[in-house]
């Protein structure tokens, strides 16, 4: 750094080669450059060998070692070259003031003050009507915008609807055949005492809203009292030792799959709400509010298993519209 | 050659001027500032592997028999989506390596995000003038959960299904408009019409990248026109950057650095199996998985969803389900919320509106480093609250203890988190400098038996002494004439 020559061209001073800013940092950089040099050669062995492996069409575990072996060797390659053979400085960049003068904001804000703000208090009436405008045309998009994109929920329970757009609504109405999801209608001797089956109402196999868990509590007979332990005002709602429930938690919808036969519980693998099926489905445990909704179910002549009616509340979770 | 193409580029674009500038441009070099580069890699990296899912996964509910080289599958009814999926990883040549590196370059994406976050707040960086960084980062950091969300939602399984049905749960969890908004995503009462699939995807493979790349834009952009902030050291101030130049050295060491992320995200890719949707099955209404576990980046709300007690309230003909809306709404709200307003919350709080360009040790920020260490315990609190089921199972204990301990566990945890916090940074910065010193003290003991301690003498060799910074250098001066009619150096005629 002896001789500083000619005066500077351009903004920043020159530096000799040998300035220790433009040093590698490597300690031995010969040595440094032929790693490099191999990292990269192996990550291009690394590049062929993935294309011979797509070639003969081996497993995806060796594209990824092929893959991964060419990037890595690659990248390791590069970083090492920048890293301990490229000047490392430590270099300086001053930072000038951020934000501009006083002169410069000045003139910027006197234009949208001054020009501006005077046009605007000129034709304060052709402002207002732009904006109205304005507002108009983000309604009028936002109607298709928003208003195409699903049909408007039912209110209430009394709106009919069906359950596509209604959070009232299910198929199930008095007489419905319960079915299996493959169509296979239920009769009153499909289950054991203890079993479980899940059942939708005949031509709505597999949907969302309708599922039910149908349970057998107990080997009852036509004379005995339709279920155990029947609850208040539902005394007629099982059959034969049979209950049947809404299969939606009421917690957040997903289906109540596990049933312990030995506590009589309904457990909700998604929250681990427990629902106590011998109490009429009242949440024992876990964040779900409701009990599951009950469906009244009877049995024909012909010992098929029928809706004895509807549901008498909305299934599923809570939402604002639900009494 | 090479001086008269970019001459001749220049003669078009005039991009010299201002070129310079930023080929001079200096960054500071720290691990830590590595963590966005991870994430601005692992996007890079999902938006390759995802046009590559995207030529063969088929947007639709539509149900068809599957008939591809999955032997346990064939025969059965499945949705397209689903059986495109199964496709991606059976019958599409490096289509599994893909799919699995999509789903990997995801959850690192998260991490690397969240764990750059933390460097940013814990070191202060954005404060003064950075404040509009942060609030873009957060941005992102939603947008990304969002479409990890949607993604892991496509291949319509058994397991991603589940959580669709409990995503428009929670909607309608929302007063007064919450059916209507789920009804208008969903074209309709879940599972909808059969639209919600082919919605998802144009949202996760166009919206919602359109946008992260826009503000991806910005966040850069600003860090170029803002200049990156430095931890305190030998020569830096607040009105400099010490480090090595964006031209050539950066830019090595990054690209360097895209590739090593790309190698690891394909290496997990290939030998660590993620989401493997052939064995969870098609997605019925009906049915559920015993093993609902959701990517990393969701389990803190499904953990707030399970601790919350069963408070709904109803009234005036009206239902308000809070044992969702607060867990699943107003809690990640806050969160998120609080994210946003933060640089603006502590310098009102701390009175402090200048810029700041030098980074803080979070121990001297005790009450910052606390609030946030307060904050990372909630999340890992409510993320571990839900996995209480498997919990209950490890220690064998009734599930029902599990949840209690943690209705206790994640409000309290915060708050003896801040303190315990709050008394270590206190602790760490008594004792500063301790950790500190490089060679040992001599003590010895006088004739009158006093004690003096001196610095023991330096060892040569251990003593570095770091150069002064300089100004990027223009030329080359180099009496090597071989060098000499290279670009940008000047032979020195001695
Ligand atoms: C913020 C960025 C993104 C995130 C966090 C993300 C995340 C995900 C996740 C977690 C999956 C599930 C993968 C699986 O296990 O099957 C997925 C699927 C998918 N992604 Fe993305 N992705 C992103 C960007 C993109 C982009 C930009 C595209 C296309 C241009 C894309 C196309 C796809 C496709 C087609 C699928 C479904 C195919 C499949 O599941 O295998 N993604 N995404
Ligand atoms: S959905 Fe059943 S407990 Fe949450």
């Amino acid at each position: 750094m002896s001789d500083k020559t000619t005066p500077l061209e351009g903004t920043l001073p020159p530096a000799t080669l040998d300035d220790p800013h433009l040093l590698p940092s490597a300690k031995n950089p010969k040595r440094m450059e032929a790693l490099a040099a191999l990292a990269m050669v192996i990550g291009m062995a690394g590049f062929v060998a993935f294309i011979y492996v797509y070639w003969v069409n081996a497993s995806n575990k060796w594209e990824a070692l092929t893959l991964g072996i060419g990037m890595l060797g690659l990248g390791v390659g590069v970083i090492a070259w920048g890293k301990y053979l490229m000047p490392q400085g430590p270099f300086v960049e001053e930072r000038h003031e951020f934000h501009s003068t006083d002169d410069e904001r000045e003139s910027f804000n006197a234009a949208i003050t001054g020009r501006g703000g005077i046009e605007v208090k000129r034709r304060k009436m052709l402002l207002g009507v732009f904006a109205l405008g304005g507002g108009v045309m983000t309604l009028a998009l936002l109607i298709p915008g928003v208003r195409s994109l699903g049909p408007k929920p039912a209110k209430s329970e009394g709106t009919q609807g069906s359950t596509e757009d209604s959070l009232f609504t299910t198929n199930w109405k008095k007489g419905a055949k319960l079915v299996t999801v493959g169509g296979r209608p239920v009769k009153v001797d499909d289950l054991d005492v203890g079993g479980v089956l899940t059942v939708f109402p005949q031509g709505h196999e597999g949907s969302s809203p309708d599922q039910v868990i149908l349970i057998r509590l107990a080997q009852l007979g036509p004379n005995d009292p339709p279920y155990p332990i029947a609850a208040p005002g539902r005394t007629e709602w099982g059959v034969q030792g049979y209950v049947a429930y809404s299969k939606l938690c009421t917690h957040l919808g997903c289906p109540v799959g596990l049933y312990q036969e030995r506590t009589q519980q309904l457990v909700c693998p998604c929250h681990q709400s427990i629902f106590n099926v011998n109490a009429g489905a009242i949440p024992q445990f876990g964040p779900a509010p409701r009990p599951l909704p009950m469906l009244p179910i009877t049995v024909d002549a012909t010992g098929q298993m029928r809706a004895n009616g509807g549901f008498d509340q909305a299934v599923g979770p809570g939402f604002w519209e639900r009494p | 050659m090479i001086d008269k193409s970019l001459n001749w580029l220049d003669d078009r674009l005039g991009f010299a001027k201002g070129g310079r500038t930023f080929l001079d441009k200096i960054f500071p070099d720290h691990w830590s500032f590595m963590l966005g580069e991870i994430a601005l890699y692992s996007f890079v990296i999902l938006l390759g592997t995802g046009v590559f899912l995207s030529l063969y996964f088929v947007p639709s509910g539509h149900e068809i028999v599957y008939h591809g080289s999955y032997v346990p599958l064939r025969g059965q009814h499945v949705s397209e989506a689903y059986a495109s999926t199964v496709g991606l990883s059976f019958d599409v040549r490096s289509g599994l390596l893909m799919r699995q590196a999509h789903h990997w370059a995801a959850d690192i994406f998260l991490g690397a995000i969240a764990v750059h976050m933390a460097r940013v707040f814990f070191t202060g960086a954005f404060r003064k003038p950075r404040e509009f960084n942060w609030i873009v980062g957060t941005l992102m950091l939603i947008l990304g959960i969002v479409n990890g969300f949607l993604g892991y939602s496509l291949p319509d399984d058994l397991v991603s299904g589940t959580g669709i049905r409990i995503a428009f749960s929670i909607i309608e969890s929302i007063p007064v408009v919450g059916s209507y908004l789920g009804f208008f995503l969903f074209g309709g009462n879940y599972p909808g019409s059969g639209i919600i699939i082919p919605r998802f995807f144009t949202i996760h493979v166009l919206i919602v990248p359109a946008i992260i790349v826009g503000l991806l834009a910005a966040h850069l952009g600003l860090l170029v026109k803002q200049k990156h902030t430095q931890f305190p050291g030998k020569g830096k101030t607040e009105h400099n950057v010490v480090g090595s130049p964006m031209f050539p050295t950066f830019i090595a060491k990054t690209t360097g650095f895209l590739f090593v992320s790309a190698a690891v995200t394909f290496l997990l890719g290939g030998f660590a199996q993620i989401n493997p949707i052939w064995q969870f099955g098609q997605y019925e209404p009906y049915q559920i998985s015993y093993a609902v576990q959701p990517d990393w980046y969701m389990g803190w709300l499904d953990g707030a969803l399970r601790i919350m007690p069963s408070w709904e309230w109803v009234g005036w003909g009206h239902t308000l389900p809070l044992e969702v809306f607060l867990p699943a709404v107003i809690f990640p709200g806050l969160i998120f919320n609080i994210l946003i307003v933060w640089p603006f919350i502590e310098s009102i709080y701390t009175k402090d509106h200048e810029y700041h360009n030098l980074l803080d040790r979070p121990r001297d920020r005790p009450k910052r480093t606390a609030a946030g260490a307060s904050m990372l315990t909630l999340l890992f609190a409510v993320f571990f609250a839900s996995s209480t089921d498997v919990m209950a199972n490890f220690f064998q204990v009734p599930l029902i203890d599990v949840l209690w301990f943690f209705r206790f566990f994640v409000p309290l945890a915060p708050i003896a988190a801040y303190f315990l916090t709050l008394k270590i940074c206190q602790e760490m910065r008594a004792a500063e400098g301790i950790g500190k010193r490089k060679h040992a003290l001599v003590v010895e003991r006088s004739t009158t038996g006093e004690y003096t301690t001196t610095a023991s003498p330096v060892r040569p060799g251990d003593e570095h002494e770091e150069l002064e910074a300089i100004p990027v250098p223009t030329f080359i001066d180099t009496t090597d004439p071989e060098l000499a009619t290279a670009a940008g150096v000047r032979r020195v005629i001695r």
